[in-house]
This record gives C-alpha cells, sequence and structure tokens, in this order.
C-alpha cells in the first residue's frame, strides 16, 4: 500500500491533521476519518451534490476532491453552519418550509445555497434554481426548498 | 498510486517524463476522479499542477489573455475583461457542469481529458485559441485543436503539459458564441454544440468567421464550408440555411444513449444559426 | 373494520396543522445517521463482484488467491449461502437475486463477495476472483422475449394463467385478465374507436441515498443489522430465513432513509453483508456505489401496451381494452397484474377488459417504484382518453368527468367504489386558475387522471406515558417522508395535549411487534391507525387511574382537552386531572401508563388525482420544457398539509423525470450503459417550475379520520399529461416514454408520432 499523506488544514474552523491515502478522496477524510458525516456520497461522480462543501470559500463536490489536495486549505461542512447550537436561517427555514422529506440531499443543498447566498443576497427564483442544479433532491421537486431559500435570502438581508 | 504537487512547471514535466507507469495530470479533478473511481484508469502517479504559481492566473499579454492551465472556469465568468473580449469562450467554460464543477474544472483539463462533447473546445477552436506546451524539450505552441486527436488522445508526448490557453486581442468588430443542446437544463453533457467567432466588415458584412462543432465526430469539426457559407454575408435566412446545410453535411455523429445521428445532424445545423446569429449582434452586426 | 362514522362532522384541534417536524433539527445539521452513517469498532469493508454479462452459465469460481491476499477476511460465494428455503420458490428466487447459483441473470448479477480490513484491500481482491463463465443468449426486451425462440430466462417457469396449463418453459410467468361486461359487443355500438399501441422504458427509483448496511454476526448465530430500509421487520424476516437464524435473535435497526420509493423494500445485498460477517466473525459494512444502485437494485418495469377505447359521439366510453405487457426483471412477479388491475380505474365502464403479462427478460429484478405499475398503464390509457376525445370533439375534462367512475362503480378490477375523488378532483381541475393562464407559441396544455390502491397491512405500535406526562410514540413504520411529525399529531390530537410533548421514534425489531414495510402509501395511514386505537387504550387506562384517585366509577370519568373529568353533578367538587398529573401520580396508582395497538389495517381507501401540465416545446430541437404545473389530489384527510403536498410535488416530478427524460438504455449486449447520474437523467431544480398543489378530502370512511394513503397516487398522470401537452404544443401524439428530444423532433419531422426508438 503507498505512503499515507498527512495533511494539515482547517474544518469549520478548527485545525485538523489527518493521514489518508493518495486515492482517498476529501469526502472520505470527512466521513470516516473525521467523523463528519453530514456530506454524503450520492454518486461519487460529481453528479449528484449530496457531498458538497466549500474548500476556501469555493463550493466543490468533495468526492472530487482528494484528501491530499487539501493540504493548507479551508474546509466548510453543513457542521460548521449553525453558531454555538443556533440555527443558521437557512437551516431553520428549511423546517419551517419543509423543505426536506427524506432529508439526505439536505446537507449539501444547506452548503450551496449559503455559497449561492454568500455572492447573492438577492438572488430571483431563476437564479437560484440554476445555482442549486448541482444539488438533486429526489424527494421534494425542489419546490419548497426554492421557496426556503428566497425567505432565508430575505430573513439575510433583513438583518443585514 | 502516488501523488506530488510539485511547485513549478519545469518540476512537473520533469515528474511526468520520468515516471515508470501510467502517469495524469490532476488539475480540477472532474474529469480524472471520476474515470479513477470507475476503475477506467490505474494511474500509478498523480501530479498536482495547482501549486504551480504560473499556472494560477488569468493574465493579459499584448492585448490577449494567457489563462493558467490550473484556473478554474469561475474564474474566467469572474474576469470582466476577459468575459468582454471572449464572450463565447467564456459561457462555453462556464456551461461545465455545475456550480461545485465549476470551482475545479479547467479549460485546459476539458481540452486534454479529449472528450468529443467537451463543452470549452468548439469555442476556444472558433476563437483560435492556443495552447501553450511545456515538455522536457522546452515549450511549444499549437493551436487547440491540434492537442486532441481521438476521443481520450491527445498529440502529447510523455513529460508534455499544457501550461495556459492563450487568446489574442479580438479583431474590432469580433463576437464569438457557444451554444450546446442538452435535453434537461443543466447538468448534461453536449449531445451537440456549435462554437462560432465571426468578425465584421463594414456595412454589417461577414469578414471572417470560423465554425467548429461539438459532439458530431471523433474530435471537434472545424466547418470550414459552413464558415465560408456566411462570409461576404449579412446572415441573411438564405445564408444562415446554407449555414445549417453545411454544418450538417460536415458532421460525423454517431448513435450512443445521449443522442441519434439524425438528431445531432439536424440539430448541429440549428445551432450553429443560433450562435452564429449570437456572434452577430456581439460583433455589432 | 367498522370505525366511529362521526368523523365526517369532525373538528380537528391539531390535524391538519403545520408544525415542524421531530426529525428536522438533526437532518438539517448533518447529525441524522443514515445506512453509511455507522460504523463499528473492527469493521470490514465489503464489497460485491458482479456479472458483466448479461446471461451466462457460471462454470467455476476460483477465489484462493483472493482469500489468501493480507487483509482479506472472508469471501463467499453461493456455496456460503445454502438453500434453506424447503421448496419455497419466491424465497429462493430472493436468495438468487442476492448471490448468483451457478448462472448470472442479468449484468450485474452478484456473483461473490469479499470483506477486507479496508476499501483498497476489498478492490484488490474482487480483482483476484476468477469467474469462468459461458456467456449464453441474452434478451432484454419485453416484446422479444415474449416471441417463440427467445432466450429462456428461467426455465422451470410456466406460464400461470392459460388453459390448458402450458408444459413448455416460457419467459411468460403469468398471464392475468380483469373486467366484466362485453367488450365487443360494446365497440360496434362505438361511434368512434382510438386504437393505439405505446412503450415505456424503464426506470428507477432514484433514491439519492445508496443501499448500506452494517452487519454483525456472531458466533452464536445473534446478529444486529444497522440498515436503511422500508420496511426493517421485513428484512429480519428475510434475512433470518435465508441465513437460517432465529428471527428473534436478528435486530433490525432501521436508519434514517434516504429516500426509497418501493426501492428498499426488499433485500439486494443485506444476506450477503450478514453471510460476510458470519464467516469473518466480524461487523461488515457494505454499501453501494450508484453504479451498483442502477445495475443490481429494483428498477420498475419497461412495458409494451396496446389500448382500444370505444365511445359514443356524444361523449360516453362503450368499450375499452388493454393489453399490458411488463418485464420483470429476471425473477416472476406480479407487475403486469398490476398494471391490469389499474388501467381503468379511473372510469365507470359497461364493458371493460384488461390482460397483463408477466414477462422475464434479462435484467435486474424489478421492484415497486410508487404505485407500481400504474403510470405505464394510465400512460397508454389516459393518452388514448385523450385521443378519443379530440376526435368527438369534446374538451378533455368534459370527457373524463361523463365517463369518471363513482360512489357505487364497479371497478374495472373488481371491487364496487366508495366515496371517491376522482370526480371531485376533476372538477377542481376545470375550475382551476390554471386553466385559464395564457399559452404563448409552442405551449401546449393536457391533463390527466390517476388512480392508487394503498394498503393497510399488519402494524403495531407503543405509546408510553413518561413520568412528566411527554408522550413516546413508538412506531414500527420507517419514516420515508415525514411521518413522525404526522403520528405526533395524530397521538396528540387523540390525547389533547399539544404537539410538542409527543417524541415519535420507529423502534428496532426488538422493541415491537411486527410490523409491515412503509410501501402502497400506507405509513400515515396504518401506524396512524394503530396510534389512534393506542391512544384511546392508553385513555383508558387514564381514565381508570383517574377514577382510582377520586374513588369513583370510571363510568363516570371522561377524557377531554387532555384531561380526566368527572362526569355527573355529584362529582362537581372533583377537579380535573391533568396528563402530567395522572402521569406524576402513576408510580402509586399502578406504574407505567401505557396503550398498545396490533392491527392489520385494512380500509385503506383508493386515491385519486388529476394533473394539469403546461409545456413549451422547441420545434426546431424537440427539447420540452414544464412550465406550469397543478397537483389536485383526494388525500381523505391532510394530517400535516406541508408533508401531503411535498408528497404530490415530490412524486410529480419523478413522473416528470419519467415522461420526458429517464431512461435505462441497455446496449445489444445486454449491458447497462448509463449506470450514473449523469446519464440518467433525473429533473435538477433548474428543469421545474414551481408545483402548485390543491388538497381535496374526501373522507375514507375505513379510517377513525378519513385518511387516504398519499405517497403515490401523483407519480400517476405525469407521463400522459405531458403526452398530452406535448400533442397540443408540437402537434405531435407521442407514444414511446420518455418523450426524450430525439423522439419527440423525430415526431415532428416525420408528421403525427410515428416515432420509433431512438
Amino acid at each position: 500500500m503507498a505512503q499515507g499523506i498527512h495533511v494539515s488544514m482547517t474544518i469549520n474552523g478548527d485545525s485538523v491533521e489527518y493521514v489518508c491515502q493518495p486515492r482517498e478522496t476529501l469526502l472520505d477524510v470527512l466521513r470516516d476519518r473525521l467523523g463528519l458525516t453530514g456530506a454524503k456520497e450520492g454518486c461519487g461522480t460529481g453528479d449528484c451534490g449530496a457531498c458538497s462543501v466549500t474548500l476556501d470559500g469555493r463550493l466543490v463536490c468533495s468526492c472530487l476532491v482528494l484528501g491530499a489536495e487539501a493540504e493548507g486549505k479551508s474546509v466548510t461542512t453543513v457542521e460548521g453552519l449553525s453558531t454555538n447550537g443556533t440555527l443558521h436561517p437557512l437551516q431553520q427555514k428549511f423546517i419551517e418550509h419543509a423543505a426536506l422529506q427524506c432529508g439526505v440531499c439536505t446537507p449539501g443543498f444547506l452548503v450551496s445555497a449559503k455559497a449561492l447566498l454568500d455572492r447573492n443576497p438577492d438572488p430571483s427564483e431563476v437564479e437560484i434554481r440554476y445555482a442549486l442544479a448541482g444539488n438533486l433532491c429526489r424527494c421534494t421537486g425542489y419546490d419548497k426548498i426554492v421557496r426556503a431559500v428566497d425567505a432565508a435570502a430575505k430573513e439575510l438581508r433583513r438583518k443585514a | 498510486m502516488q501523488y506530488a504537487a510539485p511547485s513549478t512547471v519545469k518540476e512537473a514535466a520533469g515528474l511526468l517524463a520520468k515516471a515508470k507507469g501510467s502517469a495524469f495530470v490532476l488539475a480540477g479533478g472532474t474529469d480524472l476522479l471520476v474515470r479513477l473511481k470507475s476503475g477506467l484508469i490505474e494511474p500509478d502517479l498523480v501530479v498536482d499542477i495547482k501549486r504551480i504559481p504560473s499556472m494560477q492566473t488569468i493574465t493579459r499579454a499584448a492585448g490577449g489573455f494567457r489563462i493558467g492551465a490550473a484556473v478554474p472556469c469561475v474564474a474566467l465568468g469572474e474576469n470582466a475583461a476577459l468575459k468582454k473580449a471572449w464572450p463565447g469562450v467564456v459561457e462555453a467554460a462556464n456551461l461545465i457542469g455545475s456550480d461545485q464543477v465549476q470551482g475545479r474544472c479547467t479549460i485546459v483539463g476539458n481540452l486534454c481529458n479529449a472528450s468529443p462533447a467537451a463543452d470549452s473546445v468548439p469555442a476556444m477552436v472558433a476563437a483560435g485559441a492556443k495552447a501553450q506546451v511545456v515538455g522536457p524539450k522546452g515549450r511549444r505552441t499549437i493551436p487547440v485543436e491540434d492537442v486532441v486527436v481521438g476521443p481520450g488522445k491527445t498529440s502529447l508526448k510523455k513529460g508534455e503539459v499544457v501550461e495556459a490557453i492563450t487568446l489574442g486581442k479580438p479583431a474590432p468588430k469580433t463576437g464569438d458564441a457557444y451554444l450546446r443542446f442538452i435535453p434537461r437544463t443543466e447538468m448534461d453533457i453536449a449531445v451537440v454544440s456549435a462554437g462560432v467567432c465571426l468578425t465584421l466588415g463594414p456595412k454589417g458584412v461577414v469578414k471572417k468567421a470560423r465554425v467548429a462543432l461539438g459532439a458530431v465526430g471523433p474530435t471537434v469539426v472545424v466547418a470550414t464550408e459552413a464558415a465560408d457559407a456566411i462570409v461576404g454575408t449579412k446572415l441573411d435566412d438564405a445564408a444562415l440555411a446554407a449555414l445549417a446545410k453545411a454544418c450538417e453535411a460536415a458532421c460525423k455523429p454517431i448513435d450512443d444513449k445521449r443522442g441519434t445521428i439524425e438528431f445531432r445532424t439536424e440539430v448541429a445545423g440549428v445551432l450553429a444559426r443560433r450562435a452564429a446569429k449570437i456572434a452577430y449582434e456581439r460583433a455589432g452586426g | 373494520m367498522n370505525h366511529d362514522q362521526s368523523f365526517t362532522n369532525q373538528e380537528f384541534k391539531i390535524v391538519g396543522t403545520r408544525p415542524p417536524r421531530p426529525d428536522g433539527v438533526d437532518k438539517v445539521t448533518g447529525r441524522a445517521r443514515y445506512g453509511a452513517d455507522v460504523s463499528a469498532p473492527g469493521q470490514l469493508v465489503g464489497l460485491i463482484l458482479r456479472s458483466p454479462h448479461a446471461h451466462a452459465k457460471i462454470k467455476k469460481i476460483d477465489t484462493s488467491k483472493a482469500e489468501k491476499l493480507p487483509g482479506v477476511k472472508a469471501v463467499i460465494t453461493s456455496a456460503d449461502l445454502p438453500d434453506l428455503t424447503k421448496g419455497d420458490r419466491s424465497q429462493l428466487d430472493i436468495l438468487e437475486n442476492c448471490m448468483a447459483r451457478g448462472r448470472a441473470l442479468y449484468d450485474g448479477h452478484a456473483v461473490a463477495a469479499v470483506a477486507a480490513v479496508d476499501a483498497e484491500t476489498a478492490r484488490k481482491a474482487l480483482k483476484l476472483i476468477k469467474v469462468d463463465y459461458q456467456v449464453l443468449p441474452h434478451v432484454t426486451d419485453v416484446d422479444e422475449a415474449m416471441k417463440p425462440g427467445a432466450p429462456i430466462v428461467q426455465p422451470h417457469v410456466r406460464t400461470v394463467g392459460v388453459n390448458p396449463a402450458p408444459t413448455k418453459a416460457s419467459n411468460v410467468s403469468q398471464r392475468t385478465e380483469f373486467g366484466h361486461g362485453d367488450v365487443e359487443a360494446g365497440f360496434k355500438r362505438a361511434d368512434v374507436i382510438v386504437e393505439r399501441s405505446y412503450k415505456t422504458e424503464q426506470t428507477h427509483q432514484g433514491y439519492i441515498e445508496p443501499h448500506a448496511c452494517l452487519a454483525s454476526v456472531g458466533p452464536d448465530g445473534q446478529g444486529e443489522l444497522w440498515v436503511t430500509t422500508q420496511g426493517h421487520f421485513t428484512f429480519r424476516n428475510v434475512c433470518a430465513s435465508l441465513l437460517g437464524m432465529d428471527v428473534a435473535k436478528l435486530k433490525v435497526t432501521s436508519s434514517e432513509i434516504g429516500g426509497g420509493f418501493g426501492g428498499k423494500t426488499h433485500v439486494w445485498m443485506e444476506p450477503v453483508a450478514l453471510a460476510l460477517s458470519r464467516k469473518a466473525n466480524r461487523p461488515v459494512k457494505v454499501v453501494m456505489t450508484r453504479e451498483e444502485v442502477f445495475r443490481a437494485t429494483g428498477p420498475t418495469c419497461s412495458t409494451s401496451i396496446d389500448v382500444k377505447i370505444g365511445a359514443t359521439k356524444d361523449g360516453r366510453i362503450t368499450a375499452a381494452r388493454a393489453e399490458l405487457r411488463y418485464q420483470d426483471g429476471a425473477f416472476p412477479s406480479i407487475w403486469g397484474m398490476l398494471g391490469a388491475m389499474t388501467s381503468f380505474a379511473c372510469y365507470d365502464l359497461e364493458n371493460v377488459k384488461a390482460i397483463g403479462y408477466d414477462v422475464l427478460v434479462n435484467r435486474p429484478k424489478v421492484a415497486a417504484y410508487r404505485a407500481p405499475s400504474a403510470p405505464m398503464a394510465a400512460f397508454a390509457v389516459e393518452s388514448t382518453i385523450d385521443q378519443v376525445a379530440v376526435q368527438i370533439g369534446m374538451d378533455p375534462v368534459d370527457f373524463r368527468i361523463k365517463n369518471a367512475a363513482k360512489e357505487g362503480t364497479r371497478a374495472s378490477y373488481g371491487p364496487t367504489y366508495g366515496p371517491i375523488g376522482i370526480g371531485p378532483t376533476l372538477l377542481a381541475a376545470k375550475n382551476h386558475p390554471h386553466m385559464k393562464a395564457p399559452l404563448h407559441k409552442n405551449q401546449g396544455r393536457g391533463m390527466a387522471c390517476g388512480f392508487w390502491f394503498n394498503f393497510g397491512g399488519q402494524t403495531c405500535t407503543d405509546l408510553n406515558i413518561g413520568v412528566d406526562g411527554t408522550v413516546s410514540l413508538t412506531v414500527g413504520t420507517v419514516d420515508v417522508g415525514g411521518s413522525r411529525a404526522s403520528l405526533s399529531l395524530i397521538a396528540a390530537e387523540e390525547l389533547g395535549i399539544p404537539y410538542e410533548k409527543v417524541k415519535c421514534t420507529v423502534a428496532d425489531t426488538a422493541s415491537l411487534g411486527h410490523n409491515d414495510t412503509t410501501e402502497g402509501s400506507r405509513g400515515t395511514f396504518s401506524s396512524g391507525m394503530a396510534t389512534i386505537y393506542a391512544a384511546r387504550d392508553a385513555i383508558r387506562v387514564l381514565k381508570e387511574r383517574a377514577a382510582k384517585q377520586w374513588e369513583i366509577d370510571v363510568a363516570d370519568v371522561t377524557w377531554r382537552n387532555g384531561r380526566a373529568v368527572a362526569l355527573k353533578a355529584e362529582h362537581g367538587n372533583l377537579s380535573e386531572l391533568t396528563l402530567e398529573e395522572l402521569a406524576a401520580a402513576s408510580p402509586r396508582t399502578g406504574g407505567p401508563i401505557a396503550g398498545h395497538n396490533e392491527v392489520v389495517a385494512d380500509g385503506a381507501g383508493v386515491s385519486f388525482a388529476t394533473h394539469i401540465c403546461d409545456v413549451e416545446v422547441d420545434p426546431e430541437t424537440g427539447y420540452t420544457k414544464v412550465i406550469r404545473y397543478t397537483v389536485i389530489q383526494d388525500a381523505g384527510k391532510a394530517i400535516h398539509p406541508d408533508y401531503v403536498e411535498g408528497q404530490f410535488q415530490g412524486a410529480a416530478a419523478q413522473g416528470i423525470g419519467w415522461a420526458l427524460n429517464e431512461e435505462y438504455v441497455y446496449g445489444k449486449d445486454g449491458r447497462l450503459q448509463n449506470p450514473g447520474f449523469l446519464d440518467y437523467r433525473i429533473p435538477v431544480c433548474s428543469d421545474l417550475p414551481f408545483i402548485d398543489t390543491q388538497i381535496l378530502e374526501i373522507p375514507n370512511p375505513g379510517h377513525p379520520y378519513g385518511v387516504r394513503g398519499v405517497g403515490e397516487t401523483s407519480i400517476v398522470p405525469p407521463l400522459a399529461a405531458i403526452a398530452n401537452a406535448v400533442s397540443n404544443a408540437a402537434g405531435v401524439r407521442l407514444t414511446h416514454i420518455p418523450m426524450s428530444p430525439p423522439r419527440i423532433l423525430n415526431a415532428i419531422k416525420n408528421g403525427n408520432g410515428k416515432s420509433h426508438a431512438a
């Protein structure tokens, strides 16, 4: 077996170190080595977005990033969305608007939606839909998800 | 599998040249990791080029642009000058995959992965883009359409890596556009696509034209007769019809899980017409 | 079962409101644990080797090199899964589907498995297993499989339902027939007859969470299984039976489930995981890849259907006939029969006949997919209904209203309907603002109806009252879409306490009696019914405790608004006792207070829906976009309207994907070409508009609150609604699902929907 690669990086603001195999993805590392099972493997090929995280502020599929590539980088996951037990408005609105049924795609959607609102605080319905096109949901038909993101955007603008 | 992240192009080329067994360049990873997981490839070495400064930036050169091989596609859309000069190339690059993929994928990776359906390629070819190749024997610059020789195959020799794509300064009254057909609104590989670049002369007459079709042959189809059909015209209906017909004739598509020969041929013409009209408008026609 | 009929005027206090669901915070924070989210110390990674051939004899499997690889702890084949089924063919079919027995029946069929210390070693071990195949001719198309001379998939199968009983092997496992009257006479009386053939391609439920489980079997034959499933009790029974374990000694815990839609009602690799664990004597985690999910779980059928409908020129259907050919994959099942049953269920017909064929092909074993078999039949029937309406010159909604089934109608599949919602949904559609929305160039509107039976089934529920008066509601139906919220609402309603005081948990198999799988839209219906009875059982105990505390006759105690109230003037001085007070006193009054219920929840009410859909078709490319969509469905009684709407919208979205883009693409070599989300195209967020919903409530007399199952019906109308809309937008009649752009463009270019397979 190949030599393990030692990586130092930051997750949700915390310094983290791990050793991983060259073939391991960042998703494998998050789930199997760091116990952060919020990101899910829905497809392993970047087609479903259930593994979405941000890497140095950019939205990515963690199944398409090697664990080794995260050296020195900053990653945020769904586990970093709430602060000190207070839910982020996106999380709050998802519950209020019943924007989840089985919930397995929800972490990915929350990370993607946050990435959208961080760069565009007042997105139109079309902008929301296209920004979230990389996240598949099979349960909801996306209707309540789009409404929840819109409601969260309004809430964040109100608070700003 | 070994993983290396060199910090210079020379180092990267050296690693690739010396590699025993199979070696692959890792830029965005959005194609490479998929092939890795499917078992299609079993790399002995993966060379990550994202830590090489000369590959990380978009720079201006003689009024044109140099796009480093490690620049993610999303950054192309964020570059106002590039978007203004070459909107067709930028829109093609920004069509690849989801927002998640856009944060990682690169046009060089898209090119070198050598899929017949690559989105960035017809637009780059139409725009006359060039690839800067670095290898053990030094640097060379080749037209983008000479990089890909077949599905999954490039003309790069062992130890060579594309360092950047260059786009010239667009001539006055030049416009480019890229359109692709996919069955959904996002997330699909192009079933057929068209990149058109036009330069207009006086009175809005097309002076120069380049038409490149994607996913209708083993490599990009440079439809020279189609381009000729609109040179000297103002893109009236007859010219557009001739353009479409010539595109249909230039196609060599296959039947596969994404489309039929009939469909690709027909829609290639439709997209070329529509892209030509957009390019014409962008050129000031 | 007769229920208290007073629901018809029942005013609900809490049922029908929209409180937050109890599992919401866990799911938005990433804390909720799904099938692959749990690990055990010492666990091994399990991987499965799968046949690359559609049909092959397995001459030899050499696992010796794999077994010797350092880090490999167990390698299994069918030799490690002996046949304990005692001649039960359907159980043997399940066993054989989990692990091939001497023959591979489809591309992806499991032939061997390994458990190793990590994924890398397991991968290497799979490569070291040498399988000696003798490739056989295969068949993957349903009509081809029925032709004489087609390769036979299951040599022991003789067609059931034909007379005289055949002696030769066939790919047709059964023929069924439903209907009444005389269709030939009916057609003779018709002024207009439309006869058409239709095809639908195979689709998959497409749940985002792949199958995953963590299996642990000890040397004493006891075991545990953590698994994503729609029915952990069923999984327990099946796995115990196949592995020769005692049911009570296999504890199955259902994880949160990341979508099922019928695809997680069967075992696929769970018996294999248990067998690996048993052999390795360590926990084994098996997580399917997306490719495995497509190749080797249970998609729905591909079909070939002929429909003939005749009507008088004033709009009355005189006869309706359908022949439906459904492929069940490599193992016999009932999907063709269900298709025949549902075909004409929406209509009041004097003469009707539906013949169903269940056909075997070299494809994976078909499983239920949300109202299984109904969408394809409805596509064929509702498309034909529209064509008849056009030929008569009658509005398609009015034509359906004129022929709609109603209370007292003898359904085409046999029973007589009670009060049903098809008429009301049609009327609501006719009057819906959607019908007045303006249509622009290249846009068209279509509508269609759908039906689903819904099911009841075995249910067991516990309701335990904590010492502080909060309530633990323990159910055995897996929560696929938010049912814990609805069940909490029901418990709160019955007990008269706030919703927030109820905590609903899905128990493991050791903690509760058997519960049937969450399928057939039965989760809220059945567990809801059992919750009502369990709550009433608890109320009986609460009244007894109050009577004891007050030292009065229990007959003088009633339960009202969460309190025990002493009736009769002579007890006027007794102040009411709250649930909290009774609970606090319970240690002294007789111990823990609980209610319990086991029931076979029959009385499930059928559910109807009418959908309206607007599409825009690009005539130069065949590209089709849904621009407006409305779902009108009868829910009987909507316990939690948000989640009822969610079921309507989700089902419609699946139907839209099915109608436009989703299909299994098989090559001539019988291999599946698109086992991934890139080329198996489910709708993405930007593909869909907001999906408007209207919940109708025509109470089901078979349920105390009038509840009907809601989860399935709305996947039934979209295929035809969209086909009808495309017909109106582009002037072509598509008869092949999915109506992908190449098929639509082909129809436009070649005129009038003579589209052939792309």
